[in-house]
């Protein structure tokens, strides 16, 4: 193996890495924090990846001048979209559950297969495409050898400031000394004066909006369907756990782990192979630390 | 049924016989309805078509009458049983397509060629010969002991190293989970050996006996409906035990049981092993009836509909899960037949409705009606599970 593939390698395993970052960001927070288990977390990556579609087709209809940038208001209108569904999803089903959460897997599974069935739809039964911005076509030649493609690398730099502004608006603001405070201690964060409900709400919303931001990153790279969220859901359940939930750094790691893994697996057997070698690996881990890599070790 | 719990306190011993007697006897009726639905009145009534539609029904409801076991007793949410219900049908599809395959001419030809015989999926991936874990399955007398014994096994063995480690609730359910996934994608990678996507089908006789002919049909019809039986007698069994007694204050709190000097993790591998077995039953019937083993039977969706069957027929009763597995079943064909589009709208608005609404199912619904409610205790309002803390 040569120098050149060895970079190649790396930097696809760091993609995957900060792909299963943004993924498992906003599921980090609403099953890691809030221990809700949202089965439509994958749906509503689908739902960002359509607001992203429906502001490009837009774009090219009415501003084609202004096509270079839609990217920016997709991002941003799907984060809206997806965040604006998960207050009302908390609202309308998630808070009467809290005490079951086998309970609310079954209801949010319920809920991705209508999502998945408006999809198909209301929108497009077959896979949409989302045309590329022209500054991110083509690939940064580093070498003669290595050639990163652009889309990626935007890709990266979207993860790196998403997980940067999760990470200060949960440990620098006051915002995220609420949700910490609700989420550690529910009774004492209510003792103290916090409507607790209220950031209950906020706090699924946001995890929300994050899973709308990582799909509409996900049309840069693969088109969207009405089952692409389900394709992702284990993986991304997987991530959180691997990781340990109640740990964003954890996540991140776990990220890391597995998207280096990947990538270094598909190099040596097949795509569907290296998922599931994957995944019986992340078992054999479990087994030996239930609680995940980085778990905090908590007396009960 | 049950009677036990905290309302059986406060009404005092003789109230309790009586309810206890009456639980008991509304299980021995519905269990007798059960029986003369399956045995007279749909036979009668259904031509041989619908019939085996029913079959394949009822073939899934072995799943669901394990997921009650499990989940409604035993507290522990399994996504996986498609794993053991596809084991099942795989092991018994591998000895149908073999025996079919020594049967055809056309594939003994070919042998002379290969070296022996091969079902038709491998020469057209040009697999040149059988793999090693085929051949057992040419023999009757290995094949049926192994459905019957191998899910039940690997699943006792798997469960009891993570009940162990005290993995429970939703990383349990997130694990088994993750279970079915790598089984589909396996599956679907070694199409040379698995029949990929499409499965193995076009099986013709079982042990000599000619599968398509309706006598058969029917013959089969009534073998599942008897091991359905048996499959619930047993449960009910299992349940008014002493060990389903146990069971159930594991699901209530785990550490008192612990502390108690049982060890939990055992009597929870013993009742996942039972739901693995009935699964695999289960799927060993849908595949000799329905004539197909499938990756899509395996994979996530059918493992968490499964769950639906006993949610919707009651998560505490046994021959509720089996109402819930025809019921479900029998919607997925009137919607498939009239409007298809429809189909996911009710089978999600189903989980949303039955969650938020009906906890108990069906089951539950009849109890409030008759104003039994006493019978049936909460069974999740455990002051273990608290907001946020998921892992145990």
């Amino acid at each position: 193996m040569t120098l050149d593939m060895l970079a190649m390698q790396a930097f696809t395993g760091v993609s995957i890495f900060t792909i299963l970052m943004l993924m498992a960001l906003g599921l980090a927070i609403v099953f890691g924090l809030m221990g809700v288990i949202n089965m439509a977390h994958g749906e509503l990556m689908a739902m960002g990846a359509y607001a992203s579609y429906g502001t490009a087709y837009f774009f090219q209809q009415y501003l084609p001048e202004w096509m270079d940038a839609y990217i920016f208001v997709g991002i941003a209108l799907a984060f809206v979209v997806t965040s604006i569904f998960g207050y009302l999803l908390e609202r309308g089903l998630i808070r009467f559950l809290y005490q079951r959460p086998l309970d609310t897997l079954l209801a949010t599974w319920g809920i991705s297969l209508i999502l998945q069935q408006c999809y198909r739809q209301f929108i497009n039964p077959r896979e949409v495409e989302v045309p590329t911005v022209s500054w991110l076509r083509g690939a940064w030649q580093v070498t003669e050898g290595v050639s990163l493609p652009l889309s990626r690398i935007f890709i990266i730099c979207l993860a790196i400031v998403t997980a940067v502004l999760v990470y200060l608006l949960l440990y620098r603001t006051r915002s995220g000394i609420l949700i910490r405070a609700v989420t550690q201690n529910r009774a004492m964060a209510g003792a103290a004066g916090i409507n607790t409900k209220h950031v209950d709400a906020y706090t699924f919303a946001l995890g929300c909006g994050l899973a709308g931001i990582a799909g509409s990153s996900f049309t840069m790279l693969a088109s969207t369907g009405p089952t692409t969220g389900q394709q992702y859901i284990v993986d991304t359940f997987i991530v959180v756990v691997f990781g340990g939930v109640e740990s964003l750094i954890g996540t991140a790691a776990s990220a890391f782990i597995i998207g280096q893994l990947q990538s270094w697996f598909e190099f040596g057997m097949s795509g569907s192979m290296a998922r599931a070698s994957i995944l019986v690996l992340v078992i054999v881990v479990l087994y030996f630390r239930p609680n995940g890599l980085f778990a905090t070790k908590v007396r009960r | 049924m049950m009677a036990d719990g905290v309302p059986l306190e406060r009404a005092g011993k003789a109230a309790a016989a009586d309810l206890h007697d009456r639980g008991i006897w509304i299980g021995r009726a519905g269990l007798a309805i059960l029986a003369v639905l399956l045995f007279a009145v749909v036979p009668l009534t259904l031509d041989v078509f619908r019939l085996g539609l029913a079959a394949k029904y009822l073939s899934l409801a072995f799943c669901a009458v394990g997921i009650v076991l499990i989940w409604g007793y035993g507290g522990i949410l399994s996504l996986g049983q498609g794993v053991f219900f596809g084991l099942g049908s795989y092991m018994m599809a591998m000895f149908l397509k073999l025996e079919s395959t020594s049967a055809d001419s056309s594939a003994q030809a070919l042998s002379s060629f290969f070296g022996s015989n091969l079902p038709d999926f491998m020469v057209w991936n040009s697999v040149e010969t059988l793999p090693w874990w085929w051949e057992p399955f040419h023999y009757v007398w290995f094949t049926i002991p192994a459905i019957l014994l191998l899910p039940p096994l690997l699943a006792f063995g798997f469960g009891y190293a993570i009940f162990r480690k005290r993995v429970g609730g939703v990383y349990f359910s997130i694990i088994t989970l993750s279970l079915s996934a790598i089984m589909s994608i396996m599956i679907i990678g070694q199409q040379g050996v698995t029949g990929g996507v499409n499965g193995i089908n076009d099986f013709r006789t079982f042990m000599g006996i000619d599968l398509n002919t309706d006598e058969a049909k029917r013959a089969m019809y009534f073998v599942t409906c008897a091991l359905l039986l048996m499959c619930v007698v047993a449960g009910s069994f299992i349940l008014k035990s002493r060990l389903g007694k146990v069971l159930v204050a594991i699901r209530d709190r785990e550490d008192r049981v612990r502390f108690s000097g049982y060890d939990p993790a055992l009597y929870k591998a013993f009742i996942f092993a039972v739901a693995a077995f009935f699964s695999s039953l289960g799927g060993a019937m849908f595949t000799i009836q329905v004539g197909l083993a499938s990756p899509s039977l395996v994979s996530i969706v059918p493992s968490v509909e499964m769950v639906i069957y006993a949610a919707v027929g009651g998560r505490l009763s046994l021959i509720g899960a089996v109402y819930g597995a025809v019921l479900v079943g029998a919607a997925k064909t009137l919607f498939s037949e009239n409007f298809v589009e429809y189909w996911m709208y009710f089978i999600g608005g189903l989980f949303v409705f039955v969650v938020m609404f009906l906890p108990h199912g069906l089951a539950g619904l009849l109890e409030r009606i008759r104003g039994y409610r006493t019978i049936l205790p909460k069974p999740f309002k455990s002051p273990d599970i608290e907001r946020g803390g998921v892992g145990k």
